[in-house]
């Protein structure tokens, strides 16, 4: 018995260390359970009707590379927090699809390119992730399946000291929690 | 439980190294005006073993540092004089310097030394100061800076600020694998030491009015949070830890509370939080981006940057929330301000033509002064004798520091070994005594 607890202790904790936006659960217990009826549970049973042509959207979409999904990258202009019309059918996809898995939670992560204060910077990537954040739940995702993170210009996807590099990294970038 | 385990394993103190250089400074502008002065070797007390730091070396680069004085070379002294009865005034009229510094380093007890010296006027043939000092082995670097302190104040009526330190951030990638650093080190680059090392971003370090806290803000948690930590013991704690940004921390003059930007509400706003109770009060409401709070140094008003009106500008309210007034109108970008010690002068990042560079902008003119030339610099921050403004910028397509005298005559560079470093912040005063 004290072995199977040790167990599930050590599995929570290394579950824990892989998604450590999940926080709070003092009960390794109660993270198993978050777990069985978290992804593997979702995985069994989710399906969403398609939105906009998009089709069938499941758990496994998330490592189908032709899927929609697989597509978690919007692009912004400079200083502008402005979803560009030929990305809100991206992340209508995305909204639809985690309507359709209230248990899949997503990490909304804003970037910008390096120009300008550090700190006004996190306040622009806050404003182009809280700009998806509302087009996700405008589309019928709960509030607390999206975790809003600024990372201003702190994590650039390109490095370099111009145009072509600072287009890459003013972005919001969609991150699915344990995928 | 395991949080706790997770964030000790990224939390490391090293010890200082000896005499070891993070950063090293180059002048980048120098200074015609700069006034000759002659810093003599000090000597060594009689069959002593030498003293591991050379005190006088460490004093001569610090005033020349300062942009204010032009050692003469060691290998142009036309004497080398230790004791008062040595110094010949008419020979160093000839060399054409103004002022001369002789000492001494004896050792005293076991591994404590004694530094005296003397500052002559040389035209008038007189001592101004002079003092005996004693100073551990380990303290001798932070002797001579306090020597040079002396000097510096004798000679210009202002205060000096060598004895201070800096605290910055390093991102380095190691082995492919991005790691960041909060690491301080004293004013001349030397006794490195890392107060944190994290593989998420670390940033906005903030001293408190003592020089005995950093503020700063930590994604170690995969989230931003504002972190307070003790200096000499490495102990912290989160103070901040609220959906969204946890960002900006500014410390009052007081030491009482903290400004910090929070979007919890939904937008990025201004609050101060008392440090005794950790209670907030909002300050700033509207839709626009409210950020970068810094205190005036009465602690009446506090200076930010707001795009309420559509461009990052600085604005200024009471120190307890209320009406602000916008205060720069010059370029398209004003950000990231820093109030001079005396609360006469902001720093702030200025944009314009797509260049963002350091500028000054004085409060009762509103006169703005450019005084960096880069293209991407950021995070001026005034050395606390109001002398120098330290910021970031590239060189090389690497991230230095860079030190501008706040007329902007004098330039210099810190530069790293390796990696990139950032968002320099310079401490108070040291408490003397």
């Amino acid at each position: 018995m004290k072995v199977v607890q040790r167990l599930m202790m050590v599995l929570a904790v290394v579950w824990l260390a892989g998604c450590s936006s999940t926080g709070g659960s003092k009960d390794g217990v109660a993270v198993e359970d978050r777990v069985d009826s978290g992804m593997d549970a979702g995985a069994a049973d989710a399906t969403t009707s398609g939105v906009d042509g998009y089709g069938d959207l499941t758990i496994e979409s998330l490592s189908d590379p032709n899927s929609p999904l697989a597509q978690r990258v919007i692009y912004f202009a400079f200083d502008s927090s402005e979803v560009a019309e030929q990305d809100r059918p991206l992340v209508e996809a995305h909204a639809a699809f985690l309507a359709a898995n209230p248990t899949v939670k997503v990490n909304v992560e804003g970037h910008t390119d390096e120009r300008g204060s550090r700190e006004y910077n996190i306040g622009l990537g806050d404003r182009r992730a809280q700009a998806i954040r509302r087009m996700l739940e405008f589309q019928g995702v709960a509030p607390n399946q999206i975790t809003v993170v600024s990372y201003g210009e702190e994590k650039p996807a390109v490095e370099g000291h111009d145009e072509s590099a600072w287009s890459m990294n003013r972005r919001v970038e969609l991150v699915y929690v344990g995928h | 439980m395991k949080k706790i385990a997770f964030s000790l394993f990224y939390l490391f103190v090293c010890l200082p190294w000896q005499a070891r250089a993070a950063l090293t400074i180059e002048i980048t502008q120098g200074l015609d005006g700069a006034v000759p002065v002659a810093v003599v070797p000090f000597g060594a007390g009689a069959g002593s073993y030498a003293p591991p730091e050379d005190v006088s070396a460490i004093i001569a680069a610090d005033l020349a540092r300062s942009g204010r004085f032009a050692p003469v070379p060691v290998q142009n002294l036309i004497g080398r004089p230790v004791e008062i009865s040595q110094v010949r005034f008419q020979d160093w009229r000839t060399l054409g310097v103004e002022n001369l510094v002789i000492g001494k380093v004896e050792p005293f007890g076991s591994g404590q030394y004694r530094v005296q010296f003397r500052l002559f006027d040389v035209y008038r043939g007189r001592q101004i100061t002079g003092y005996s000092l004693p100073a551990p082995a380990a303290g001798l670097r932070y002797i001579a800076h306090r020597i040079s302190d002396i000097i510096y104040e004798a000679l210009t009526g202002e205060p000096g600020a060598f004895a201070t330190r800096i605290a910055y951030v390093i991102s380095e990638n190691v082995k492919g694998k991005k790691t960041y650093q909060l690491q301080l080190a004293d004013s001349d680059g030397y006794n490195p030491r890392t107060l944190l090392s994290s593989v998420q971003p670390l940033m906005s370090p903030a001293w408190s009015p003592d020089g005995a806290k950093l503020a700063y803000v930590s994604f170690e948690k995969r989230r931003a949070g504002v972190f307070m930590q003790d200096i000499a013991s490495g102990k912290r704690e989160e103070l901040s830890a609220f959906a969204g940004i946890n960002g900006a921390p500014s410390w009052s003059p007081d030491g009482r509370s903290l400004a910090v930007t929070l979007s919890r509400d939904g937008n990025p706003e201004i609050y101060s939080m008392r440090l005794d109770d950790r209670s907030l009060k909002r300050l700033t409401n509207g839709p626009a981006i409210d950020t970068e709070p810094v205190w005036s140094p009465d602690g009446r008003s506090i200076v930010f940057t707001s795009d309420r009106g559509g461009s990052p500008q600085l604005y200024r309210m009471p120190a307890q929330g209320g009406r602000a007034e916008r205060i720069t109108f010059e370029g398209s970008y004003n950000a990231s301000a820093d109030f001079s010690p005396d609360g006469k002068t902001l720093a702030m990042v200025h944009g314009e033509n797509g260049k963002y560079r350091i500028a000054t902008q004085d409060l009762q003119s509103g006169l703005l002064r450019v005084l960096s030339d880069g293209s991407l610099d950021e995070s001026p921050s005034f050395a606390p004798n109001g002398s120098m403004i330290i910021y970031a910028t590239e060189a090389n397509r690497r991230g230095v520091l860079a030190a501008v005298s706040s007329d902007g005559r004098f330039r210099q560079r810190f530069s790293l070994q390796q990696g990139n470093v950032r968002e320099p912040v310079w401490s108070p005063f040291e408490k003397h005594d």
